[in-house]
């Protein structure tokens, strides 16, 4: 696996609250960008592989954009803990001879679409028996309630959580496609938002977003001759610990301990390289607490110094780990993570808004808090 | 998942004013969602309606285990029985939740969901409100009373949807 596969080309809609077109046009479109990005023929795709949240299937999007004979797809579950799973499914597919262009996406109209939550009809992917009575309703909720037991245990305060939400809105000013674009973010503004889940404020929950991307995945070999810088896939990794309980995560030994730490594990080991060679890190960031909780996990330090790692704007460019640099799910858009993947692929291509000097190294990961995935990627 | 797009800073809460509605109804019009319980779960529920806490534990090993399941993940027997609690834990963690939310729910907030470990076991938490009597409001109790670690005993609360929930009172109120 190691190297042996490339991202070649990335695509994306504009992100805004509302887009007129449906989920299958904007996952075309985001689709056909990446594939002219690569300048691949839409008639090589042989792959697909998107989430299981994905509304649009690999039938509808392969006779739309005129793919030809496709011999692997998939869909990985967990809604943005599968984010960089499609990329590694997809990896693992070409490396070992299943296919030869791959193509990942993700389009969604969260924006303005119907809130998951509000469905009470369905079971979520949660033991809602145990939580939905007792209003623990919204992955805000249920998220929260892990934030303050983490700030209990390690004197974590609001203050390190504004220092995520600061560094994500502060590139999302950088970046033209984000939608806080020109929105710039305050600590007064921060710790005088309104509630969503005390302890998580407005600021602290990501956007919702109408968008869709896509990327493409190829051979080393072939990605040479594609027309961008090859972006490799040095390592890539699912996490699924032992006794998890997904985003509901109180009936095991550690709680805080979550699936980012399982996916580390894996991810280091396959590696050549360690959490110091990373130049710059796309953490997965639907909630602030998700960002400490990872850099945790995925060993940037260790155990309950997550928060006390974000002060003296170490989350900046210029930082110890610049994050987020397109703005993240917090301040670019909430496409499930998949802008994280592309603007990894931006960093190590050298055409980020925010770009970290000679970056080289980026980890990419999904959704902490529900079984996830993570890729180290390299130029 | 809010949205900033809407603006902020008009609809600001605080702690102190996040208790009890003094004017919130005894019964919401809307109403809040019962369990809809599972195979291995059924048994919580109707030993909750006997006015029973009740655990599911491992009859080979001993290992209790929540939420419920098939068979044990220590030993991988499927024989297992439920064990009675005493109904003593502690707060583990607890939120506030703000609207946007289901109606019931968005005419109680903010109201308390909390986790509570229990005594015998503390890796066996169950989700659950904080309230100031069994048949009180989720909001009842004054937010300034909730902290990580207070003691806390089950009751049980008879849903207008026939369903009996554990509702959790605090031993030093």
């Amino acid at each position: 696996m190691k190297d042996a596969t490339a991202i070649v080309g990335i695509g994306q809609t504009p992100f805004a609250k509302r887009l007129p077109e449906s989920e299958k046009a904007l996952a075309c479109r985001a689709i056909l960008r990446a594939l002219d990005d690569a300048g691949i023929a839409p008639s090589e795709v042989d792959a697909f592989a998107s989430y299981t949240m994905e509304e649009t299937d690999e039938v509808e999007v392969a006779k739309s954009i005129g793919a030809g004979d496709v011999t692997f797809f998939s869909k990985v579950g967990y809604g943005g803990g599968g984010s960089c799973a499609t990329v590694a499914h997809l990896a693992a597919a070409v490396a070992t001879g299943q296919a030869t262009v791959g193509v990942a996406w993700r389009s969604r109209k969260r924006g303005s679409g119907a809130r998951p939550w509000k469905n009470t009809s369905v079971q979520l992917p949660t033991p809602a028996q145990w939580t939905r009575p007792f209003g623990l309703l919204r992955p805000a909720d249920e998220i929260g309630m892990l934030a303050r037991r983490y700030m209990h245990e390690y004197g974590a305060t609001r203050d390190h959580l504004f220092n995520v939400a600061l560094a994500c809105r502060n590139r999302a000013n950088q970046n033209p496609a984000a939608m806080m674009y020109e929105r710039p973010l305050t600590r007064e503004m921060y710790m005088t938002a309104r509630w969503i889940s005390d302890p998580l404020c407005l600021f602290d929950n990501c956007l919702e977003t109408d968008g869709a991307l896509a990327c493409v995945i190829v051979s080393a070999d072939r990605a040479r001759d594609c027309r961008q810088k090859p972006v490799y896939v040095h390592a890539a990794a699912q996490g699924l610990p032992a006794q998890h309980h997904g985003m509901v995560n109180y009936w095991n030994d550690d709680p805080l301990t979550g699936p980012a730490w399982t996916a580390a594990q894996h991810l280091w080991k396959t590696a050549d390289l360690c959490p110091q060679d990373v130049d710059v890190a796309q953490i997965y960031d639907a909630f602030t607490p998700l960002i400490p909780l990872s850099l945790e996990g995925y060993g940037f330090c260790e155990r309950g110094e997550g928060a006390a790692f974000t002060e003296g704007g170490a989350l900046e460019i210029g930082g110890r780990l610049p994050l987020n640099t397109s703005g993240g799910g917090l301040s670019e858009a909430y496409v499930h993570g998949f802008n994280l993947i592309n603007e990894g692929v931006k960093q190590l291509r050298g055409t980020s808004t925010a770009q970290v000097p000679d970056a080289s190294t980026c980890l990419v990961t999904a959704g902490e808090g529900v079984p996830t995935s993570a890729l180290l990627l390299r130029s | 998942m809010a949205n900033t797009n809407t603006g902020v800073n008009t609809d600001v809460n605080t702690d102190t004013d996040a208790h009890a509605h003094p004017n919130a109804p005894a019964a919401p019009a809307a109403a809040l969602l019962s369990p809809v319980p599972d195979d291995d779960g059924a048994p919580f529920w109707e030993y909750t309606a006997q006015g029973e806490l009740r655990v599911q534990a491992c009859t080979q090993c001993d290992a209790l285990r929540f939420p419920p399941r098939p068979c044990c993940p220590h030993c991988q027997s499927f024989d297992s029985e439920w064990r009675r609690m005493s109904g003593r834990g502690r707060i583990w963690s607890y939120v506030f939740p703000h609207p946007p939310l289901l109606p019931g729910y968005a005419e109680l907030a903010p109201y308390n969901a909390i986790v509570v470990e229990l005594a015998e076991a503390p890796h066996i938490r169950l989700v659950g409100n904080l309230v100031t009597s069994p048949d009180a409001a989720l909001n009842s109790v004054d937010p300034a009373k909730l902290r990580i670690g207070a003691p806390v005993k089950v009751a049980f609360h008879n849903t207008d949807e026939g369903t009996t929930v554990p509702r959790w009172l605090l031993e030093r109120p």
